[in-house]
């Protein structure tokens, strides 16, 4: 059955998922087999090799398609990390995997296969880590799952979806200054809510989508993860194979939505005049513009630039241009950390880790860092913290009380300033 | 797969994120056992040392949300629930709960008809879940034939290795 003979036209989501189903198109609620184009597994992987020898599988389907990248305790902070990293190590051996990003050559696992080019246009990826959406950005179904279904993904190198439907994010206007990505999508989640994807595909389409760069994709992509979505994306363009360029390390096959495609809703945003937002405790989809949460005056204890969502070098360096000539405020921890070894390096050569650590940040090696309230940079229960990262849930770095404000990278900075949530706009 | 699951009822509000099912400092600690004993900490936190064997869960929207860590049903499994049932499920949670063999149910409208300790019973076949003691009850689409050939197996490591095992031109060793 041709996508036409449906009377509508697919979606990029269905028409990637029909080509790793083998099929000539597929419908909104099947389940497929799909075959998938590359794993990745961090540390959670260690929980995949005790299901992989329980279901009798002695061989990966694909060494070669398959990336262990460790991230969340690097280097090993306690001793229940260094177990996990033992466990994987030791499997990495056993069944030749040999795409072992391992510490001094790490970083957080989406940001590897990005600048690594693991995914590539039409692929079907999955990773144990629920931010896998990320690589979406590439114009690809990246999608979270966990231990136990990697385990049989190993096994079998496919796995079973049903194949969402679509929501469409059309976004129209132009970013004003110190306004980014990371506000558009605070902007969309606001909009969408943690549930309104749940379940489904995230299509970002526009002529603001078109103008964005790779890392400014890779950023919106990620927090469709917290809208529920399975996946998130965007189609490919000249950009995507620019960024691609030399380091894909599959062929592409790129597939693009249909004019007529059926979305399940498009929810329109316009950019134009949008200042810059934040999400409030304790919800990513608590979002409001920050010029009103500014007044407010709300003191930050801790500052955070880091995690999948914004420690790209294009945020440090957004983060320095605000930061340039100025201090970290007596009353604040500054915290940064890049999202990759590769990262780190590129900040040593251009001098930005001086210009952070002359200012009162500690600039730390690359790793999930104060994201995730597991490993350093957890705050006490009445403490708060601005962060460019992307979840504000109860607990997220350590105490359930303890608040966090989601933000972009310059907002971050300025917050740090400041020592109170600040209009980075006023700092340019 | 039971048919008919009988168990007690502890509720619990929307989104329930994984971290207040697992907390991140605990994501080190792989053995379900222990894990079990950190359950629901942040979003329940007398159910680790309360619940018993076939307790079952009964949440709003958006149960599980968050990470994907397998932690968090892995120690519900542990801690014997007989059911996780929600109005809505955050979408790796529902995959990981499934593929674990716990029978996980979405059905819109549950959590209003249960007030905690109520006996619920849940008809797999029919599926209706109802409240024994006030006789309300609401009605669930019945799971896919694919995840219900998921749970007779017992969960996902168990369909797979009988699918290995009846590779005819596998090579693979078969565990026994």
């Amino acid at each position: 059955m041709s996508a036409t003979s449906r009377g509508h036209g697919a979606t990029l989501a269905e028409k990637i998922l029909a080509r790793a189903g083998g099929r000539d198109s597929v419908v909104p609620g099947e389940i497929i087999e799909g075959r998938v184009d590359l794993a990745m597994m961090h540390e959670q992987g260690a929980q995949t090799v005790q299901p992989f020898h329980e279901m009798g599988a002695t061989r990966v389907w694909d060494p070669d398609r398959v990336v262990i990248a460790i991230d969340h305790w690097v280097p090993a902070s306690t001793e229940g990390a260094a177990v996990l990293h033992r466990i994987l190590r030791k499997f990495a051996d056993e069944v030749h995997l040999p795409h072992f990003y391992d510490v001094g050559n790490h970083g957080i696992c989406h940001q590897i296969l990005a600048e690594n080019g693991w995914v590539v246009p039409g692929d079907l990826a999955v990773g144990t880590d629920s931010h896998t959406n990320m690589l979406g950005a590439m114009g690809a179904v990246a999608a979270g799952i966990g231990p136990t279904e990697m385990a049989a993904v190993l096994a079998l190198g496919r796995l079973w979806l049903k194949v969402p439907t679509t929501v469409r994010i059309n976004v129209r206007g132009k970013l004003g200054p110190g306004v980014t990505a990371k506000d558009l999508v605070l902007r969309a989640l606001g909009e969408v809510k943690t549930t309104g994807a749940t379940y489904k595909a995230v299509e970002w389409t526009g002529p603001t989508i078109e103008r964005l760069s790779m890392p400014e994709r890779l950023t919106i992509c990620n927090m469709t993860t917290e809208m529920g979505a399975k996946c998130g994306m965007v189609a490919p363009d000249s950009k995507t194979r620019d960024y691609l360029s030399g380091i894909a390390k599959h062929s592409m096959h790129p597939v693009y939505a249909d004019t007529d495609a059926q979305y399940e809703r498009t929810v329109e945003i316009d950019v134009d005049g949008m200042p810059p937002m934040v999400a409030c405790p304790y919800s990513p989809d608590n979002v409001r513009p920050l010029p009103d949460v500014a007044r407010e005056h709300v003191r930050i204890d801790q500052a955070f630039l880091g995690s999948c969502t914004n420690a790209r070098i294009e945020d440090l360096r957004e983060g320095a241009a605000v930061l340039k000539g100025r201090k970290v405020h007596a009353g604040v921890r500054f915290i940064v950390s890049p999202a990759s070894t590769a990262i780190y390096r590129q900040c040593l050569s251009e001098g930005l880790v001086d210009l952070y650590t002359d200012a009162g940040a500690v600039f730390t090696n690359s790793s999930c860092s104060a994201c995730f309230g597991g490993n350093m940079g957890i705050i006490a229960p009445d403490e708060v913290c601005a962060s460019s990262s992307n979840r504000n849930f109860p607990g997220r770095m350590g105490p359930k009380e303890g608040r966090i404000y989601l933000m972009s990278p310059a907002a971050t900075v300025a917050a740090a300033i400041r020592g109170e949530i600040a209009d980075p706009r006023e700092y340019a | 797969m039971r048919e008919i699951i009988e168990g007690r009822v502890w509720t619990l509000g929307r989104d329930v994120d994984t971290d207040q099912i697992i907390s991140g400092k605990y994501l080190t600690i792989i053995d379900p056992n222990i894990l079990k004993t950190k359950v629901l900490e942040i979003g329940l936190p007398e159910f680790a040392s309360q619940s018993k064997p076939g307790d079952i869960l009964v949440a709003d929207a958006n149960f599980g949300s968050g990470s994907s860590r397998e932690h968090a049903p892995q120690a519900l499994r542990a801690a014997g629930v007989g059911a996780i049932v929600a109005d809505s499920f955050a979408r790796i949670f529902f995959r990981n709960s499934i593929n674990l063999g716990i029978p996980t149910i979405e059905a819109p409208g549950v959590r209003a008809i249960f007030d905690r300790f109520d006996i619920a019973r849940i008809e797999m076949r029919e599926g209706t879940i109802t409240n024994v003691r006030t006789g309300g009850s609401v009605s669930f689409p019945p799971l896919p034939q694919h995840l219900i050939d998921l749970l007779e197996a017992g969960g996902l490591v168990e369909k797979v290795r009988r699918e290995l095992a009846n590779r005819p031109s596998s090579r693979d060793p078969v565990s026994p």
